[in-house]
């Protein structure tokens, strides 16, 4: 018997016997091009939200260990950079210019396309009708544009990586006037006019996608499937996709009013302007602030934007591999309607030493930590769902207790951020990095892998590496808190976001020592992201072979279909469902799926 | 490209390789085992790792506050920095507590509930007392800290004390310019059209008519003193008028622990009492090096990271000896220069009145 035998097993027949299940769905002949690249099946659009967004992290990522490199040696060149980047990095060293425009690469590429679309992109097209029982989304047409729309938005990302000045390099917020004027920034020349420009398709690919979401979980939920019954994974995509549809095209307009302010000789935000270079703008009357109020309106939205997903696919995951049904669904699902109508009322605490009204600061205060009730109920009931379960730990479990360990630590945090006295003292310094790393980026990105792993063998019909995946788990828990804890320090000492370079500051240098090691550990966690990337294009072809239709004995819809289900996803009827999609441990038995009807002895709940 | 970049590369390289063949090789092994057995292994060694991480976790928190802790906060040099710290006292001690409680719950859980064949699950879908007191203990502890965050925030915004004094700072891409008002304690008008650095008008002071900007000098701007540094007076609240002449800046202060953007087209205030002199601060920090620095804190730029302030704290006796010392910016920029070049061409010769004030012409009340 060779290797590749022992791998796949005797599921042979059970693979053929699949195909042979999805030659009658077929009903449409499909091309390459209809089957891979203008795909209308959910499950490849999926596929391509993510893989897309792999090739975005991993660019983001790569930003990042450059920046890294710089913050970690200051003092030292490194020719090869200069031999890559040219210009960018003259004598080995990051130019400021570079630097900039990396970490605004870096945010803009992570929270939009990796986080947005690769995370809500993916698994909102993947698990939606396969969790709720639809054939495919409400319209497969559009939801292939959403895909297209943002993967045009990635070219023209992309592409302004390569102008002659430079991308967009204001920061991921893009502030004006910084972002309004090529006079105050080489990026803001051609670079924000790409990125807005990418921004504006940007959103027109989450609205698509979002009113399909919306659309599909509203009308297309199969027989019993009633709304207290979907898992707790389509709650929080339908959440995630009503802050998006209401709160991006707000953020749309603030970008238009930037683009007319930079090309329209309008003053929306532009006031009271003496260049360096000494010209006197002509604007006057425009408030810099009004653009952030339009971008935080959907700035605060999109971190639970993020997060929410993430917390769905948790919930989902833990429950399942606790073998014990999520505690109190009810309340998850309140307090992902509290978390979601908050998170429209809280954008003015990223503002509350912006010079605004110190009354407004103090209710947007007030409604800022009002989010944490909520929180607080979700990880309680993650951990009461833990308590007296019988925990299987895959890797899918393992991110799922990362994610939560990471919720609670980066959620403490905001509770210090959101109370706008300390906002003042911590506001834009290391401490805000660390929170929003640990409970949007890292605690999403958990979230993400989690999903990944959970329903890798749905999407491919193979398994992941389990040694890489534990692998991979291990160094980036260990990594992520080595890399943020310590910047909570830093932040308390009060140094500053967005600076290369410490050591002419007597307030700010004793942290030399500090920041090499997060660099260090930075390039170690990237590395093993590699690995995951690895595991994850080697198994699509190389991975064990799925062999059961449902190897997880998991209770929700995805796992009637065949292993790898057509389009179509179910070959005959699409099944009924009957109860909710927690009945794990339920009267002595490991777990009843959501098909089978309530027995006459059954107890109650 | 270096040799130990591509010494490095290959070692990374090595790594892969030798990580995916071991990783391969599991695989295998874990199906000649069988899968039940497989599974339960890695479960064990997963959850011992699980506790593990815990115990190391909080061990490592302890010691990294150990040796941070000396690097950090030191003393709050102002009554604001002070009423901040106590407030972030009292949060560190209450999100502490739900940290560890949570943490230690979560990871022990997860340890102590791993799979075994023997183990009946609980089925428990909800309980409403215990997700009642879960919803109503943290609102009462968030309710505590909304409560003094707030007051401490009414009176950190509230209007500044009769006697404070004022210091305007203004920012541009990359460093702070100061004005204080002069003798006659009034701030003259000016006009970011009328900046003329080559002329040492860095803030676009009126003192003479500007008829293509329809400005009418005025005699307040005169005696304005602009300096690159700030003094402030150990024990006088200072209230500080902020302004932008390009993009957004933010005037941070660590040491008082202040923070306000500085906007252009809209001032914005904040005030403060500095409570120790810097000298006293170089005995306090034990680091004769030591000044107060200002850190721009909002991303404006290129040289963002290198736009840097200082601000000297002194008795009140010195601060009036300073004073004594510093020239009108109109005097040094004009009425000096006039004096050493005669025949001078002079802009307050040219008096065309202007009927009236640049509508748009910003005056900084008192």
């Amino acid at each position: 018997m060779s290797n590749e035998a022992l791998i796949h097993g005797a599921d042979v027949h059970t693979s053929h016997d699949t195909h042979h299940d999805e030659h009658h769905v077929h009903h449409h002949k499909e091309t390459f091009i209809t089957k891979y690249v203008f795909s209308q099946d959910h499950k490849m659009i999926a596929k391509q939200f993510l893989i897309t967004g792999i090739i975005w992290a991993f660019l983001g990522g790569l930003m990042s260990v450059l920046f890294r490199l710089q913050l970690g040696y200051p003092d030292q060149s490194f020719p090869w950079l200069e031999d890559i980047l040219g210009h960018w990095a003259k004598g080995g060293k990051i130019q400021p210019e570079f630097y900039y425009a990396l970490v605004t690469m870096h945010g803009t590429v992570l929270v939009f396309f990796v986080l947005t679309a690769g995370l809500s992109g993916t698994f909102a097209n993947f698990l939606i009708p396969l969790q709720i029982g639809a054939r495919d989304m409400a319209s497969p047409f559009l939801n292939m544009l959403s895909y297209w729309f943002f993967w045009m938005a990635s070219i023209v990302m992309l592409s302004s990586l390569f102008v002659q000045t430079g991308p967009a390099s204001g920061g991921w917020t893009s502030y004006p006037p910084l972002s309004a004027l090529g006079g105050a920034s080489e990026g803001s020349k051609t670079g924000v006019d790409l990125w807005l420009v990418s921004m504006a398709l940007f959103v027109v690919s989450s609205l698509l996608g979002g009113l399909n979401y919306i659309s599909t979980i509203l009308n297309m939920r199969t027989k019993g499937m009633s709304m207290t019954r979907i898992p707790l994974t389509i709650w929080a995509l339908f959440f995630t996709a009503v802050l998006g549809v209401l709160s991006f095209p707000v953020l749309l307009s603030g970008f238009i009013l930037l683009l007319f302010d930079r090309h329209g000789g309008t003053s929306f935000y532009l006031s009271d302007i003496y260049l360096a270079s000494g010209e006197a703008l002509p604007n006057e009357g425009g408030s810099a602030i009004l653009f952030q109020h339009l971008f935080w309106f959907l700035g605060h939205p999109e971190v639970y934007i993020i997060l929410l997903p993430a917390m769905g696919m948790v919930s989902e995951i833990l429950s399942t591999n606790s073998r014990k049904p999520i505690f109190g669904y009810m309340a998850m699902v309140g307090s992902l309607f509290a978390i979601a109508i908050l998170a429209f009322l809280v954008w003015a605490h990223h503002m509350f030493v912006t010079g605004l009204n110190p009354f407004l600061g103090s209710v947007f205060v007030l409604l800022t930590l009002l989010i944490a009730v909520p929180s607080a109920i979700k990880v309680f009931n993650w951990l009461t769902t833990l308590w007296r379960g019988n925990i299987r730990f895959t890797p899918g479990m393992l991110f799922s207790i990362g994610f939560v360990s990471l919720f609670i630590s980066g959620g403490l945090t905001g509770i210090w951020l959101g109370n706008s006295s300390l906002d003042i003292h911590l506001h834009d310094t290391y401490f805000v990095i660390a929170h929003f790393h640990i409970v949007m980026g890292v605690a999403s990105f958990f979230g993400m892998f989690a999903g990944i792993y959970h329903w890798y063998p749905k999407m491919y019909g193979r398994y992941l590496n389990n040694t890489m995946s534990y692998i991979h788990f291990w160094v980036t828990m260990v990594g992520a808190y080595l890399i943020f804890w310590p910047m909570h320090y830093e932040g308390l000492a009060g140094l500053p976001r967005r600076y290369l370079d410490y050591s002419n500051w007597v307030s700010f240098n004793q942290f030399g020592g500090l920041n090499r090691f997060i660099s260090i550990v930075a390039m170690i966690v990237f590395s093993v992201q590699l690995l995951f990337v690895f595991n994850f294009f080697y198994s699509i072809f190389k991975g064990r072979r799925v062999t059961t239709q449902n190897p997880w004995g998991s209770n929700t819809l995805e796992w009637t279909t065949p292993i790898r289900p057509g389009h179509g996803n179910w070959p005959g009827e699409i099944p009924e469902v009957h109860r909710w999609a927690y009945d794990y441990g339920k009267d002595g038995r490991e777990f009843i799926p959501q098909t089978e009807p309530v027995g006459v002895n059954e107890s109650n709940h | 490209m270096s040799l130990t970049t591509i010494f490095i590369l290959t070692i990374l390289l090595l790594g892969f390789l030798i990580t995916f063949q071991i990783a391969k090789a599991s695989e295998y092994v874990g199906i000649l085992k069988g899968e039940k057995k497989t599974l339960e292994q890695n479960n064990r060694i997963n959850a011992f790792l699980l506790v593990l991480f815990m115990v190391g976790g909080l061990i490592g928190v302890y010691w990294c506050h150990e040796l941070f802790k000396g690097r950090i906060l030191g003393d709050a040099a102002s009554d604001h920095g002070q009423k901040i710290d106590k407030m972030l006292y009292l949060t560190v001690i209450i999100t502490g507590a739900v940290f560890v409680l949570t943490q230690v719950l979560l990871f022990w859980f997860a340890f102590k509930y791993q799979y075994s064949e023997k183990r009946k699950v609980y089925y428990l879908p909800h309980n409403n007392t215990l997700e009642l007191i879960w919803t109503v203990v943290p609102a009462i502890f968030l309710t505590v800290l909304v409560g003094y965050g707030l007051f401490y925030w009414f009176k950190i915004t509230g209007d500044p004390p009769e006697n404070a004094m004022k210091v305007e700072i203004t920012g541009k891409q990359f460093s702070w310019i100061m004005r204080y008002p002069g003798k006659d304690k009034e701030f003259g008008r000016k006009y970011y059209k009328n900046i003329n650095d080559a002329k040492e008008n860095s803030l676009g002071l009126i003192w003479a008519d500007v008829p293509e900007l329809n400005l009418k000098a005025d005699k307040y701007a005169q005696d304005d003193i602009v300096t690159d540094k700030m003094m402030l007076v150990a024990g006088k609240p200072v209230k500080l008028i902020i302004n932008s002449r390009d993009v957004i800046h933010d005037v941070g202060l660590v040491h008082f622990r202040m923070k306000m953007d500085a906007v252009p087209g809209t001032p914005t205030t904040m005030w403060f009492t500095p409570l120790y002199t810097t000298k006293e601060m170089k005995v306090k920090t034990n680091n004769p090096d030591f000044v107060y620095e200002i850190s721009c804190d909002q991303m404006c730029g290129k040289g963002h990271y290198s736009m840097k302030g200082q601000i000297e704290v002194v008795t009140q006796a010195e601060f009036d000896v300073w004073l004594m010392t510093q020239k009108p910016n109109y005097q040094t920029a004009v009425l000096d220069k006039e004096k050493t070049n005669k025949p001078a061409t002079d802009s307050t010769a040219k008096t065309a009145a202007a009927p009236n004030m640049g509508p748009d012409a910003i005056a900084v009340k008192k």
